[in-house]
């Protein structure tokens, strides 16, 4: 038998022999490493973006304006970015979804941010982030978009920083001539993130706009719900907002027999709430055994017969890090937390590290 | 330089096991005050420094492209220089400690980084970081003492291949890389018990090879190649430049553990140590070179291998802060902390590598001491 093998065409080996030669002459770096000094938003590098304004909206929520680097492949509306912020020195990922409407994709995005409290980044991004400060970035993603031919009713339930992505969707034009309904409730008609927008796009007609202040009014029921838009169970719904919200409406529609129309966004998927050991699971070994707070996280995986990678036992020496894949971990040294949630990519010391919650280990 | 247990005078003969235990959780207590304060300063210093060395090795070669007139090879050569000793110490030997590891930035993590040096990353990681650092100044188990090839201290046999060590420690110091090298692969034990075969041995051997061959192509064809007409002078100007490199953090290396002062250990003194009794040796079998700020960073601030030892994971930029804290515990309980100016201390160094080339002036006495027990002392 005889087989052909394609040749590369004469420009693709030229280019690739160049970059071997590029970096054969800047080993051990790469090529990359130096052109990220001068353009780090250029095409072929890792997916950046520089913080160009950050806009306040509300006395704790502010929009960041950000120029992503030219790979960059636009988003729809409703989706979310993952974005890794330094705080402190120390690198910090977290979900935002973009308020934008799609542009060109070598537009600028937004995202908006509520200060939460004791949270880390929200409250860097709102109060601290200055412009110029360059920011790691993901593809958008996420399923919480409209269909290609939206519906002819809408009902959008959101929630404090839930109207971000909803925001997204408003501002796309893709629902222009829809009959759509949005309930927003937020503490204070102040505290209502793009409160001006949203009373301005009611006035001109696009959307029927329901406020609710629960400061005063208190939580939206579901009773007031059938009150306020008795045909909520025949609209197309997409809801977004803290999880008792979400679980309450999913409850609702699912009863109802309308399960399919409710589609939801439920933002901090994850909550780690450390506790004294745990279970630990070892992914890729397909192990998982139960640790106590005072057990090593190594010596734990090695009584499970799992084969860990270790070196001097004592925490110096970094030879038995891995990735903590979820979970929250202990350093039994000094009794530090280390918390991480998936996509952190938090590496652990396992000679140090006892479990403090369930674990789970990428090895 | 004798085993500290064989010495007439115990150093810490006046200690008891709880002060050894004590010392221990003040020395904790330090580590985890400084590790909660880390923070955005850190990340834009350590930051700041890997920019400032791209640029400089850049910039360097760059003028080194036109090395055929003096000043262009003279200005690249010397840049060159301080590049690669900046690579080398203050970026490279900490990063792989994993002293920036906090920061969770992929880019700059003891997992990914790899450095400018014939011995690859994930070798030199495990015998220095989980060799040397755990088994400092252990003779027979920490084999930075003198490197497998000289005898640094006066309980190590003699044999008359030790005359020449003054020799060989000047060829190793001038190709300090290529010995690390070697050291790391612990090429000499290997081969002399025929484990040349062994094909964990032959992967690392290979790994080692490569790197060499990257490090080469790199530095003595490319360069110089890319520098046309001055092809042989760039080469001139990357050989200097990597034998700079050797012999400063030669020198450097050299003062941590040899001067006179350095204490060292039996094998059989950490058999059950403890935390304390750990950081004990680590305090005792360092030394500091004191010197200008300037000095700290190129020598990565090894200049404070006592704190470096005492917090192998601690930033770099950090040692210089604690050092106060430091000393003020040794004064307080009467320990020794051997300090010098750079000239004294590479002197220091160089006269005990040329003093035990020869046999031990008179035979010890070895029965009457031996008995004093391990790092545990006179109250344990």
């Amino acid at each position: 038998m005889t087989t052909t093998v394609q040749r590369p065409s004469a420009p693709a080996s030229l280019r690739r022999g160049l970059l071997r030669l590029a970096a054969a002459v800047t080993t051990p770096l790469l090529p990359d490493d130096y052109l990220d000094l001068v353009a780090p938003l250029r095409a072929g590098a890792e997916l950046r973006g520089r913080i160009v304004e950050v806009r306040p909206e509300t006395p704790d929520a502010a929009t960041v304006v950000i120029q992503p680097g030219r790979d960059w492949q636009g988003h729809r509306p409703g989706q979310y970015v993952r974005l890794g912020v330094d705080v402190d020195g120390v690198r910090q990922w977290r979900s935002y979804s973009v308020t934008s409407a799609p542009a060109g994709r070598h537009d600028p995005i937004t995202i908006t941010v509520k200060a939460i409290p004791d949270g880390l980044v929200s409250n860097h991004l709102v109060r601290h982030a200055q412009p110029g400060t360059i920011v790691q970035l993901d593809q958008a993603q996420g399923d919480f978009v409209l269909p290609a031919t939206p519906p002819a009713r809408v009902l959008l339930m959101t929630a404090g920083s839930g109207i971000t992505p909803v925001m997204g969707m408003l501002r796309s034009g893709a629902l222009a001539g829809a009959d759509v309904t949005l309930v927003h409730s937020a503490p204070t008609a102040a505290d209502v993130i793009f409160g001006a927008a949203l009373r301005d796009l009611a006035a001109g007609g696009a959307l029927r706009l329901v406020e609710r202040h629960t400061r005063d009014d208190g939580q939206l029921s579901l009773a007031d719900l059938a009150a306020l838009v008795p045909d909520h169970l025949e609209r197309e719904t997409w809801a977004c907002g803290p999880a008792g919200l979400l679980d309450g409406l999913t409850a609702h529609w699912t009863a109802a027999g309308r399960g399919e129309r409710l589609h939801t966004e439920r933002f901090r998927p994850t909550i780690i709430s450390p506790g004294e050991g745990g279970t630990v699971t070892f992914g890729r070994s397909g192990v998982t055994v139960a640790a106590d707070g005072s057990t090593p996280l190594l010596e734990a995986g090695e009584t499970a017969g799992v084969l860990m990678p270790s070196g001097c036992r004592m925490g110096i020496c970094y030879g038995c890090v891995l990735p903590l894949r979820q979970g929250a971990v202990r350093d039994l040294r000094n009794g530090s937390l280390t918390t991480a949630v998936p996509g952190d990519g938090v590496l652990v010391q396992t000679c140090v590290s006892a479990a403090a919650g369930p674990c789970d280990l990428d090895h | 330089m004798t085993v500290m247990q064989r010495k007439p005078v115990n150093p810490i003969a006046h200690l008891t096991a709880e002060d050894i235990e004590v010392i221990g959780k003040e020395l904790d207590a330090i580590r985890d005050r400084v590790m909660a304060d880390l923070g955005e300063r850190d990340a834009r210093y350590i930051r700041r420094l890997i920019r400032t060395q791209r640029r400089l090795e850049l910039g360097s070669r760059a003028v080194l492209l036109f090395s055929l007139f003096p000043p262009a090879w003279i200005i690249g050569t010397a840049g060159l220089s301080i590049a690669k000793i900046l690579e080398n110490m203050e970026i490279g030997h900490n990063i792989l400690h994993g002293q920036w590891d906090w920061m969770r930035d992929p880019k700059i993590h003891s997992t990914t980084w790899e450095w400018d040096h014939v011995s690859p990353a994930e070798q030199w990681k495990h015998s220095h970081n989980e060799l040397h650092h755990r088994y400092t100044n252990v003779i027979g188990k920490d084999n930075d003492l003198g490197y497998g090839i000289m005898r640094v201290d006066e309980d190590q046999r003699w044999h008359p291949l030790y005359l020449g060590q003054p020799l060989w420690n000047l060829i190793n110091a001038c190709f300090f890389e290529y010995g690390i090298a070697a050291y790391d692969l612990e090429l000499g034990r290997n081969l002399k018990k025929g484990r040349h075969r062994d094909p964990a041995f032959r992967a690392r051997a290979r790994a080692v090879g490569r790197k060499i061959r990257r490090q080469v192509l790199k530095d003595y064809v490319l360069h110089p190649l890319l520098s046309g007409p001055s092809f042989l002078s760039t080469l001139a100007a990357t050989f200097t430049a990597n034998l700079v490199r050797n012999l400063w953090s030669h020198s450097v290396i050299m003062c941590g553990h040899f001067p006179e002062g350095v204490e060292t250990f039996e094998k059989t003194s950490i058999e059950g140590e403890t935390r304390g009794e750990w950081y004990l040796r680590q305090m005792l079998g360092s030394a500091n070179i004191s010197g200008s700020r300037l000095l700290h960073i190129m020598s990565g601030n090894l200049s404070h291998q006592i704190e470096h030892h005492l917090f192998p994971d601690l930033p770099s930029n950090r040692y210089r802060e604690v050092v106060p804290e430091v000393r003020a515990l040794f004064d307080r309980y009467g320990l020794k902390y051997t300090t010098g100016s750079l000239p004294r201390q590479v002197f220091s160094a160089w006269k005990k590598v040329i003093r035990l080339s020869l046999p031990n002036r008179r035979p010890r006495d070895r029965a009457s001491n031996r008995s004093a027990p391990a790092l545990r002392t006179s109250g344990a």
